[in-house]
């Protein structure tokens, strides 16, 4: 468990206000001028040795992303940070606490990482839905304006940046990086084709970095206590303090902030008073958001809530949004309203996503009822490996992966169902054999 | 030069290739919907998914990667075949299958691609979604459900026709394809989008329901109502041209046409000469071939050849217009004017090829890095030149125009509408490395001339003295030298007793109240109506013709359908005629005359383009010109007398030009 | 303003669409498409107690940016909190997604449903519209649901009535947790930093 001295989140909660006077006796801006004077390589070098991975879901190396920005931007083509704060991942709802509660911790870490990169400017892109949390977010960007921390000299580092705050209207699919791109520039959110990427060719046509939230506010942290503390928290390759988002059949769901790596068990029962109806009524969990596969219970209790564990277990930690299911759960519906949500969010612009997650909700709504075919459980394993892959951006991959997660850990479930609707529910045990 | 290996054949392509290049190199097929060789890339459809290593273990979509060296691409895996049949399952799940009641039926990609890649079956046990119709104007007729997203006439309205009024409305299986609330497409090159939509959701209005493709017999024609000389295909069944496409052709309209190159066609079953007239006592009365050239023939009698003259529509070919050419050679007359339009081209001193030719060549005006329009109805003179410069405006030209202030589908800088502005062009076009000047045929008086010629259009390999013309016929003429001096106005004031009218509707003729009119076309309109006889001719369709474009092209059209009724080719028509008369044509065919012509001016006996060297013309003395540009005059959907004849054409004048919506939509409201 | 073809900017608002079109470089001024016509959707509630965005006031600010109209109405239908239709003084919004599902969103539904709210309609009184909207990103909450521009969270059918019927009399209900949580903190206090609680 994280000792509350290497808490970088102080303020989770805001039971203090978030304004700027106490952000700065909370440690947020303090002397952000020497950790600019630490030079923009020797920042990016700290990040690479903290071993910070990205915090939006895909776990890639935040130093090394902002490596590939070019070292010296051409006038005619600045680079750009752009910040995800497009929290929609059904499940996570760790963003909002920070930019409620701690927005300078982002406002700071937007420019140290924007000067790292040799951008000109940051885009917060937070989502429609968070109206209040974007009316603290822009109040937060006009405070540190007045105290000259951003602008034409930055802290006094003689940097120029700025920062602008951008709101969505309502799409889970901005949260793509290169849907959030085309979405700045004013257009639907739909993902770009890669190449090029965003660092090559971005927002405007410029070299682009696309960060989440929680990456960006932990960067000013990891530069005051060093690389070193950062990357002895948690386990090799899964380093450093995470935000865990604990919903759904708990005692008492919350945001923590915890070491990475720290068990399932551990986490429950610290923070979370335990599972409803106790542990023998876990039924499964969706460890990193609704993207990614959900885990039986037997499998995930002991596992250490990290990047790599959950790869093992064929899930994944994603964005550490943890969906918690006991025994009264209706799995099958629970997995039915999740592709109900990716048919519903689904830009429509590639073929597999846009005929595919609609075919794939209408046949888990029958198979939530039972009214389907047997046949029919392969036919839509089948059809979510015809989208996986195929699609522009991973809303396809997203789509499909909580199917596969259902079929292969409640198949049974599944047939069940659909026996009983066919009145077979007891069905002996071996049918007798037809004379030859 | 990178080399890359497709299916074990190994490949060098061009720097900048797609993989999909390389694997059409290697001589191997891939499906696409969505990718279009002439738009931009969307990689939508996902059709075109091949497997590329070294890269991400799923496959890609080859549409959009670049090829790089060392890449081994596959594109016969069991992978890259499941893909394919994935994404076609996917795109006819909520496809209608109304394949027999389909106007694209037998030139479906959709259709031929399933046959090709897909499961021959479907899986699929859920409702299909169905969209409802789209109103996009009297030319494109709508079937939404048919649509698989693919964008291509999006991308099309956006990037060629320069007018951005298609778009994709709502999101996932909700999006729609729809014109901005329903209106109309007010582009002059809508109806490239129905050839573009690889499935039967945009098809062609007028022709609905008419025929299938494998019906009609294809003849390759060219396109005879502006002066771009599109290469077109025309459809015929049964003596009847059903429908107009495109031809591919770089040089000219790539695979572009207008809207009136495709749907004027139905003006030639209307209104239609289809016997000779003559004028009996103040009225046209029916008439045979034999007692209409014997009325010529009376009234030709003892006129001094000074006393005869002709006038050149804007769709003769050069067949007739040497035909009549020597008719009045041999009746000792010389006066015949191509010039309808006010044009001083032609005559001294801008009386070289150089001066009347589109110099910089259609396809090179894309290199031009700066572009002064004289005179701003481009769109309608010549809506493929205009998608041309849209093409060079993207590249980073810049666009001038004095004229009319008018919505050219491209960002442009308006100079004011009076020619004095040629005087004090803009530095930006005076110091491009390759400017291109425009300069509308009906606004090429010869002051304007003089100042074009004598502006920095012109330098070692490149010449941006450029002619806009919007007869099919002008060039041709003017390689005749089909010119009077000082044009139409002195022949008005020296008028005829005896007039030779080809195909001439577009002008007023009271000034040759006098004259005995001799009508030659093939519709009735005001030339016939102004005719003392009138002699039925071929419409373009009708007749092997040969047309010049504005560039200098020389393009041959073949003969579709036989001119309706009594109504011949109009060659044959004059050699018949000039028997009558006393005249002695040297030719009996085709063959000869075309034979006739190259010996006289070999430019013109071979298809293509004879170069034209610059010459430079004296233009000392004349006065700088004033005063604002001349207008266009005729709409765009009733330039000629065929198009006027068409009903699709008037349909688009009421719902397209006047706004006016169908009278079902109207009663539906 | 009766089809709202004379909608202009208040004074206010026309200074801050200036300000808007200044956060994005010169020559992307379609970048503010968006925050545009969330000032629009703003001022439409201001002036007739709707939020929404009628067409013509869609074309209104894409012309102040040059925009094509069909590209302005893309984004426009593309997003789905732009209201295309008018919609209830209130806009309940609530969250039907997987986390605030298992914490029991059918007993909000529920709860809308006894007070006479259909989904996708509006109450013959115009009071109210409901909506089954996706994940609103305050999952530790759930169920919550957004009225206009704020949430209820912690919610059960009683508290969602009493929301409900505090809205209906006039009253603005204490956003948030409705069983008293402070944001996402663990219902009975902090486990972690208790000091700072």
């Amino acid at each position: 468990m994280l000792a509350d001295r290497d808490r970088i989140f102080t303020n989770l909660y805001g039971f203090q206000p978030w304004g700027i006077t106490h952000a700065m006796q909370r440690g947020d801006w303090v002397d952000t001028r020497a950790l600019m004077a630490m030079g923009q390589d020797a920042i990016i070098a700290a990040v690479k040795e903290s071993g910070l991975r990205g915090r939006g879901g895909a776990g890639f190396p935040t130093g090394m992303k902002w490596s590939f920005m070019p070292k010296e931007p051409k006038p005619d083509r600045p680079s750009f940070l752009v910040v995800n704060a497009d929290e929609s991942e059904p499940g996570s709802c760790k963003d909002r606490e920070i930019i409620r509660h701690e927005p300078h911790k982002l406002i700071e870490g937007a420019l140290l990482a924007g000067y790292a990169m040799r951008a000109r400017a940051a885009y917060i892109y937070i989502r429609g839905e968070y109206i209040r949390e974007a009316e603290v977010l822009f109040a937060a960007v006009e405070e540190a304006y007045a105290k000259g921390f951003l602008g034409r000299n930055a802290c006094g580092s003689g940097y120029e940046f700025d920062v602008f705050v951008h709101r969505g209207a309502g799409a889970y699919i901005c949260g793509e990086e290169t849907a959030m791109i085309e979405s700045l520039e004013g257009k639907k959110g739909q993902p770009r084709l890669k190449p090029p990427f965003p660092a090559g060719a971005g927002l405007y046509g410029c070299p682009t970095t696309v960060n989440n939230v929680e990456s960006i506010a932990v960067v000013p942290t990891i530069l005051r206590r060093g690389a070193d503390w950062f990357a002895g928290i948690g386990r090799p390759n899964n380093s450093g303090t995470k935000l865990f988002q604990i919903s759904g059949h708990v005692n008492r769901p919350c945001v923590v902030e915890e070491a990475m790596s720290i068990p399932f068990r551990t986490l429950i029962e610290e923070h979370c008073g335990g599972i409803r109806g106790g542990w023998d009524n876990l039924l499964a969990v969706i460890p990193g958001g609704s993207s990614v596969p959900l885990v039986p219970a037997e499998q995930i209790i002991d596992c250490p809530m990290d990047f790599d564990a959950l790869k093992e277990l064929k899930s994944g930690l994603g964005t550490a949004a943890v969906i918690v299911m006991d025994k009264s759960t209706d799995i099958v519906k629970a997995i039915a309203r999740l592709s109900y949500f990716y048919k519903h969010e689904s830009c429509g612009q590639c073929t597999p996503c846009r005929e595919g997650t609609g075919w794939m909700w209408r046949v888990m709504e029958r198979l939530v009822t039972g009214d389907a075919e047997p046949h029919e459980i392969d036919l839509l394993l089948d059809v979510t490996t015809q989208v996986e892959g195929h699609t522009i951006c991973a809303l396809g991959d997203a789509a499909a992966w909580p199917i596969q997660g259902l079929i292969r850990h409640f198949r049974p479930e599944i047939e069940r169902r659909i026996a009983r609707r066919k009145g077979f529910v007891a069905m002996p045990e071996a049918l007798p054999q037809a004379a030859e | 030069m990178p080399k890359v290996t497709v299916d074990g054949i190994e490949v060098e392509v061009p720097a900048g290739a797609t993989v999909m290049q390389a694997c059409e190199m290697a001589g191997k097929e891939i499906p696409r919907f969505c990718y279009h060789e002439r738009l931009s890339i969307a990689g939508n459809c996902r059709m075109c998914l091949v497997e590329v290593s070294p890269g991400p273990p799923k496959p890609q979509a080859s549409c959009a990667l670049p090829a790089a060296e060392g890449q081994v691409i596959t594109t016969t895996s069991e992978k890259v075949r499941k893909a394919r049949e994935g994404v076609m399952e996917f795109l006819l799940i909520n496809h209608p299958l109304d394949c027999p009641i389909c106007d694209q039926g037998g030139e479906c990609d959709l259709q031929d691609q399933a046959m090709a890649y897909g499961r021959g079956y479907s899986r699929f046990a859920e409702n299909k979604r169905a969209v409802t119709e789209k109103y996009m104007g009297p030319l494109v007729k709508t079937v939404m459900t048919r649509c698989i997203h693919c964008t291509r006439c999006v991308r099309f309205a956006e990037e060629v026709a320069g007018v951005e009024e298609i778009g994709a409305l709502f999101r996932g299986e909700n999006m729609q394809i729809t014109s901005y609330l329903e209106q109309a497409v007010t582009s002059e090159v809508s109806g490239n989008i129905i050839d573009l939509c690889p499935v039967g959701a945009l098809t062609a209005k007028p022709t609905a329901f008419t025929a299938r493709p494998w019906e009609l017999t294809r003849t390759d024609t060219i396109d005879a109502m502006d002066a771009v000389g599109s290469n077109t295909v025309a459809h015929s069944r049964s003596g009847t041209v059903i429908r107009i496409t495109p031809r591919v052709n770089d040089d000219v309209n790539e695979e572009w046409i207008s809207d009136i190159a495709r749907f004027g066609v139905d003006g030639l079953r209307e209104r239609r000469l289809d016997r000779p007239w003559v004028r009996v006592d103040g009225r046209l009365r029916e008439a045979s071939w034999a007692a209409a050239f014997a009325s010529i023939a009376a009234r030709a009698e003892g006129v001094p050849g000074e006393r005869v003259a002709a006038l050149v529509g804007p769709m003769a070919a050069l067949e007739e217009m040497v035909a009549l050419r020597d008719l009045l050679t041999g009746l000792g007359a010389s006066r015949i004017e191509c010039r309808l339009d006010g044009s001083a081209v032609g005559e001294a001193p801008f009386a070289d090829r150089s001066h009347w030719r589109f110099n910089t060549t259609l396809a090179g005006l894309e290199q031009a890095d700066s572009i002064l329009l004289v005179g701003s109805a481009i769109r309608h003179d010549a809506p493929l030149v205009m998608t041309r410069i849209r093409k060079a405006v993207r590249a980073g030209a810049e666009l001038f125009v004095i004229g009319e202030e008018r919505e050219l589908g491209a960002p442009a800088t308006f100079l004011g509408d009076d020619l004095s502005a040629l005087a004090a062009l803009p530095e930006a076009f005076l110091r491009a490395e390759r400017p291109a000047a425009l300069v509308e045929s009906r606004n090429a008086r010869a002051e304007v001339l003089a100042a074009v010629a004598a502006l920095p259009l012109v330098r070692e390999g490149w010449n941006g003295f450029n002619l806009l013309h919007t007869d099919a016929s002008r060039v041709g003429a003017l390689e005749l030298g089909l010119v009077v001096p000082g044009g139409l106005s002195a022949l008005a004031a020296d008028p005829p007793e005896l007039l030779f009218l080809l195909g001439v509707d577009e002008i007023d003729l009271a000034p040759f109240a006098g004259a005995f009119k001799v009508y030659l076309g093939s519709h009735g309109d005001r030339g016939a109506a102004a005719a003392d006889v009138i002699l039925p001719a071929a419409a373009w369709l009708e007749k092997p013709g040969t047309f010049v474009n504005m560039e200098g092209r020389v393009q041959r059209s073949l003969r579709a359908v036989f001119p309706p009724g009594d109504a011949r080719e109009d060659w044959t028509i004059l050699r018949a005629l000039a028997d009558r008369l006393g005249v002695r044509l040297p030719y009996d065919d085709l063959a000869t005359l075309r034979r006739r012509i190259a010996h006289e001016w070999p430019q013109l006996g071979a298809e293509g383009l004879a170069p034209a060297p610059w010459v430079a013309p004296d233009v000392a003395g004349f006065g700088a010109p004033s005063g604002p540009t001349v207008r266009r005059s005729a709409g765009f959907y009733t330039a000629t007398p065929i198009l006027r004849a068409s009903p699709t054409m008037a349909a688009c004048v009421a719902e397209i030009v006047e706004g006016r919506k169908p009278q079902l939509l109207e009663a539906a409201a | 303003m009766s089809d709202f073809r004379d909608f202009r900017w208040t004074p206010e608002n026309a200074r801050e669409a200036e300000r808007i079109i200044a956060r994005y470089p010169k020559g992307r001024e379609a970048s503010a498409i968006m925050p545009l016509l969330w000032l629009a959707q703003n001022q439409m509630r201001d002036e007739t107690g709707i939020a929404w965005l009628p067409l013509p006031v869609i074309e209104y600010v894409a012309a102040q940016i040059g925009m094509p109209k069909i590209r302005a109405l893309e984004v426009a239908t593309f997003y789905t909190m732009y209201n295309l239709k008018p919609i209830g003084r209130f806009h309940v919004q609530v969250c039907g997604t997987t986390p605030c599902w298992l914490r029991g969103s059918d007993e909000v539904f529920r709860a809308c449903f006894d007070r006479g709210l259909k989904k996708g309609e509006t109450t013959p009184d115009g009071l109210f519209t409901l909506s089954e909207v996706e994940c609103l990103g305050a999952c530790a909450n759930a169920p919550v649901m957004q009225v206009n521009d704020d949430n209820y969270e912690d919610l059960s059918y009683e508290t969602t009535l009493a929301v409900l019927d505090a809205l209906a009399a006039g009253r603005t209900p204490k956003p948030g947790s409705q069983i008293g949580r402070t944001a996402s903190c663990p219902e009975g206090g902090p486990t972690t930093l208790k000091e700072l609680a």
